[in-house]
């Protein structure tokens, strides 16, 4: 799993650089908006080179991508997802945003499926469980948990408190919860103390790693 | 489809631009509702919403009470909206993480959500997600509004650039959601769908255009109930 919401903010994009680097092979990718920022600038500053989850895909390490978001529009040039899909490379699941985050809430609170509305009589219900409650129908969709969660805060404590600024929280704090291991990268690591308790975004027991960056990191 | 195509050398007048789209689903929109805005011709009715009304937008990625975006290199990536812009940081404006934003949406908390449409049906199915060329799409969170918000209105060309209308019997592209469109407003007409009966009634038309003019030009039988209104 990779945090944050698509765009700059949010993202551990070190810990995937990091990722990148370490060469491991047939990654399954968990994100949201994916792969779109390199060929649009989609939620990054115009100062700065985007970079996204397409690098996976790029260097070949991953061969699929669980996601709601993959291809920004008709007229852009093929994401580096986009590609490998073409080709044969990757396999692309798409799943509606609203689903795919409740899928991982479900994950990390022990709640192995739910009913939801959406996707209802589209290609997204081909296949599963149809049940009718008060007369509306929905379709069963089950929990997504991962091996690992990239996730990015602002600030840690020693003890692994998180706390996230502005819009930055997006899928981290429920990402933080799925994964068998939460690797959380931040711009600083205090004291406990140093969070204020009621700025707490997650909770220190879900956190098993944290990565802080170098001093004046210029990537967001 | 096909004996349609072509039609825009024979339209009778102008067709409105994207501009006037927005404005006029702009103007149903009521002081102080909560709105979601999709990309494209929705998200242009924030700079057009008449004298005194005061939304309060909703991203899905954890913002609501946005307003006016910042200027260019001024943009904060830790405030972002949904379409990847940088907001300007106001008084009222709320952060949330994605599991309470769709809390908001799929709890039917949202009073209207404008978005844009590839195809819309006389049930009110719509078709907005899939490109139709490139066999791939991005669902993001337009399922989760159009099966879940209180009205989902639909802001769109009323034919594709080849004159194929996109109001139809019956959707062939991939679903996003059915029976869900309660108005589509197009650079012709505004229509009102009659859910219950899976009727399309005509409300407005263009300048210069007649119910006649847009029913060539619309896939799905259209009804008029009272007196046509010109769309101004």
């Amino acid at each position: 799993m990779v945090g944050g919401f698509g765009g700059a903010g949010g993202q551990p994009t070190r810990l995937m650089l990091a990722l990148r680097d370490l060469g491991v092979n047939n990654l399954t990718i968990i994100g949201n908006v994916a792969g779109i920022s390199k060929t649009t600038g989609y939620g990054w500053p115009e100062h700065l080179e985007p970079i996204d989850q397409g690098i996976f895909f790029e260097s070949g390490q991953a061969t699929k991508i669980i996601c709601s978001f993959p291809v920004p529009g008709t007229t852009n040039p093929l994401s580096d997802i986009e590609r490998a899909w073409q080709e044969g490379k990757a396999d692309v699941e798409i799943v509606p945003q609203g689903t795919l985050i409740e899928r991982i809430r479900s994950a990390g609170a022990g709640i192995p499926a739910f009913y939801t509305p959406t996707g209802v009589g589209t290609p997204v219900a081909l296949g599963k469980e149809h049940r009718i409650f008060n007369g509306q129908e929905y379709i069963m969709e089950t929990a997504l948990s991962a091996d690992y969660a990239l996730i990015r805060a602002e600030k840690a404590d020693t003890r692994g408190n998180l706390q996230y600024i502005g819009t930055s929280r997006a899928f981290n704090p429920a990402m933080a919860t799925a994964a068998q291991i939460t690797i959380a990268e931040v711009d600083q690591i205090v004291e406990p103390g140093g969070i204020d308790p009621e700025r707490v975004g997650t909770l220190s027991t879900y956190v098993d790693r944290i990565v802080e960056r170098i001093p004046g990191d210029p990537l967001p | 489809m096909n004996s349609h195509e072509k039609h825009l050398d024979n339209d009778p007048a102008p067709r409105l631009d994207r501009i006037s789209i927005a404005k006029r689903a702009a103007r149903d929109l009521i002081d102080g509702s909560t709105v979601n805005l999709g990309i494209g011709i929705p998200a242009m009715c924030a700079d057009y919403l008449p004298a005194g009304v005061e939304l309060r937008y909703h991203a899905e990625n954890g913002i609501l009470g946005f307003g006016e975006l910042a200027k260019p290199n001024e943009g904060d990536p830790n405030l972002m909206d949904a379409g990847g812009k940088f907001p300007k940081r106001i008084k009222g404006m709320a952060f949330f993480d994605s599991v309470e934003s769709f809390n908001l949406i799929r709890g039917g908390h949202i009073d209207v959500t404008v978005l844009g449409g590839l195809q819309v049906s006389k049930k009110g199915d719509l078709a907005n997600w899939m490109i139709p060329k490139r066999g791939i799409g991005s669902i993001g969170g337009a399922m989760d509004l159009a099966a879940s918000a209180k009205r989902v209105v639909i802001a769109m060309e009323h034919t594709t650039k080849s004159g194929i209308p996109k109001v139809v019997n019956e959707c062939t592209f991939p679903l996003t959601a059915k029976n869900c469109v309660s108005q589509i407003i197009t650079d012709i007409a505004v229509i009102d769908v009659d859910k219950k009966h899976g009727q399309l009634i005509l409300r407005e038309a263009a300048p210069g255009w007649s119910f006649e003019d847009i029913q060539a030009r619309t896939d799905a039988t259209l009804v008029v109930q009272s007196t046509l209104r010109v769309i101004t």
